[in-house]
């Protein structure tokens, strides 16, 4: 046996990295070694029938910046985080707070609020295809019966995008109350107790004492909700298409038209990079929000 | 669940917490209900609710037997089989080197991994496309797989577990001569148990949810799951028949359903778990 060997601390050493090795051979090939790749393939042309592939430069970024359709994701993107994450973490706490009220039947309210969590996205899509279709889906019913004018939800460049909104809040809202009810089992029933003797009202403890209370969790809770935005494009395959006229799509769904409907994965890069852009803006706020996790463990 | 709090509403305040409640439940239930109303009922009760409806299960029959979905069906078991089994290999290894190993470069490690949080394998599609057809795997249960079987939330999840586990019971097992692997299987890997079920649930519904990647990289009825093949099917079927295509969805999504109303507590306790560590 080499000395080396013999050392406790490097054969520690060795034996974290063989429990490391598998994990992190994986992680890179279908992490980071695409995550690279995306970057430089950004710059090539795709050769066309097995010619090899052409550098190009900037050019695809100078496209970035003349694409119509992109930038009509790209705003369309921001409009749909925009309108989902504030709804979806509202509606959370709210489904959370009534939860944890001690109502009546609260496990059936808990099952309710989270059932869409499990279900396939592409699925209830379907569901929602049919309330939301002209003339005799649900929606257009009950416009029917108040005798208003009809409206083709999904059809019109208006309303796709809030319809489309409106699914992915349906579907995420009970998954991130599930987070706040574990945080709302955290708070000591003390703290309401020296609340109501120093009189403060329902409202006043939960506006200064619960909601602040619950800060880390919507941190936690926002992240994800960010990544949600610009990784959950489903629906948008059995709704919309990202129609009328794009008025629906979204970057990732750009990205997957570009690239495996057109073929272009120069270009799809290039937009790509930009959604990951993206992410690594969420990811700031999630490091510092995991360094301090660990920090107050 | 929870306990009682005297900030708890009262008299009217609390019949208006419940009636808001109710309406909301009610809200976020209706798509479910509706579709259970439809693929249980004919055609045309589709947009009728009566109660004289009669009951049929020929929705379900029709769906069956016009798309391969028993076929899915056991794709999406074996996907979600092996990305589970990939996964807690994996991450269980892992999460014990970060947990209870000091050795250099483990910070830089540590961070390459959790990278894997915000840059998920969802959104690089078209780079892991090209992999997988590089190494020959395209259109297989393999190439659905492979990008998710090092989860970067297993190992945080499995490390936190770990790390709150006394080193003492470790040195114990040490003096009775286990080795590393040993002291794993017999010692981490039993306690962790909450957190493994918690784990496995999420992952599990995650991937049999999972559309896009699957989307991309099969393209024949020998390897697309439940959901492709629901797409495949409600969109060649578009527009022919609601009660159909209803049945269909409830179809792909009952199994996982299922099991949740059966083990609906753990399920949600789980999540919770998941979360807060």
């Amino acid at each position: 046996m080499p000395p080396a060997f013999r050392n406790p601390a490097t054969m520690r050493t060795i034996h974290a990295w063989l429990l490391l090795l598998p994990a992190l051979a994986f992680i890179a090939a279908f992490t980071h070694y695409p995550a690279v790749n995306t970057f430089i393939h950004s710059f090539f042309l795709d050769g066309r029938g097995g010619a090899p592939a052409q550098f190009v430069g900037l050019e695809h970024y100078q496209y970035l910046l003349e694409d119509e359709v992109f930038r009509k994701a790209l705003v369309n993107n921001l409009l749909f985080a925009s309108g989902t994450i504030p709804l979806s973490i509202g509606l959370a706490m709210t489904m959370a707070f009534l939860v944890n009220a001690g109502l009546a039947g609260q496990s059936v309210l808990r099952l309710c609020y989270f059932v869409p969590t499990v279900l396939p996205m592409i699925a209830v899509a379907n569901i929602w295809l049919f309330f939301y279709t002209p003339e005799y889906g649900l929606l257009e019913q009950i416009r029917g019966a108040l005798g208003l004018a009809g409206v083709n939800w999904l059809g019109s460049e208006s309303t796709a995008l809030p319809c489309v909104i409106a699914v992915a809040v349906w579907k995420d809202a009970g998954f991130f109350m599930i987070f706040y009810l574990a945080a709302l089992q955290q708070i000591p029933p003390s703290l309401a107790e020296a609340a109501m003797l120093e009189g403060a009202s329902r409202l006043y403890y939960y506006r200064r004492v619960v909601i602040p209370l619950l800060m880390p969790t919507t941190l936690f809770v926002l992240v994800n909700a960010t990544i949600n935005a610009f990784r959950m494009v489903d629906h948008l395959f059995v709704l919309t298409q990202g129609g009328p006229n794009n008025a629906s799509s979204l970057l990732l769904y750009y990205i997957y038209e570009v690239s495996f409907k057109y073929w272009d994965t120069g270009y799809g890069a290039a937009l790509t990079m930009v959604l990951l852009g993206f992410l690594a803006l969420a990811s700031i706020g999630q490091f510092g929000f995991l360094d301090r996790k660990v920090h107050y463990r | 669940m929870s306990q009682t709090n005297i900030y708890d509403s009262r008299g009217l305040a609390r019949m208006l917490d419940t009636a808001a409640a109710w309406t909301l439940a009610l809200l976020w239930a209706l798509p479910l209900l509706y579709a259970v109303w439809t693929a249980f009922h004919p055609s045309e009760f589709s947009t009728r609710f009566t109660l004289a409806a009669p009951l049929t299960l020929d929705n379900f029959r029709a769906a069956w037997d016009a798309a391969p979905f028993a076929r899915y069906l056991v794709n999406t078991v074996m996907l979600v089989t092996l990305v589970l089994s990939g996964q807690l290999v994996l991450c269980t290894l892992a999460a014990y080197a970060f947990a209870k190993y000091d050795f250099p470069g483990k910070g830089i490690l540590f961070a390459l991994v959790l990278m894997q949080l915000m840059i998920m394998p969802d959104v690089l599609v078209v780079e892991n496309y090209r992999t997988m057809s590089a190494i020959g795997v395209l259109d297989s249960t393999l190439a659905i797989g492979l990008p998710y079987m090092a989860s970067a939330f297993g190992i945080f999840l499995l490390r936190q577990t770990f790390k709150s586990i006394p080193k003492e019971l470790d040195e114990a097992a040490a003096v009775e001569g286990a080795s590393t692997l040993q002291i794993l299987w017999k010692v981490y890997v039993p306690l962790g148990k909450p957190v493994y079920l918690a784990y496995a649930l999420v992952s599990i519904s995650y991937h049999w949810n999972n559309f896009l990647w699957p989307l991309i990289v099969t393209n024949t009825t020998n390897s697309r799951p439940l959901t492709v093949g629901l797409q495949v099917f409600s969109s060649t079927e578009q527009g022919v028949d609601w009660s159909i295509i209803t049945a269909a969805t409830l179809m792909t999504s009952g199994p996982l359903l299922i099991g949740f109303l059966l083990f609906q507590r753990q399920f949600v306790q789980s999540f919770m778990r998941a979360g807060i560590k």
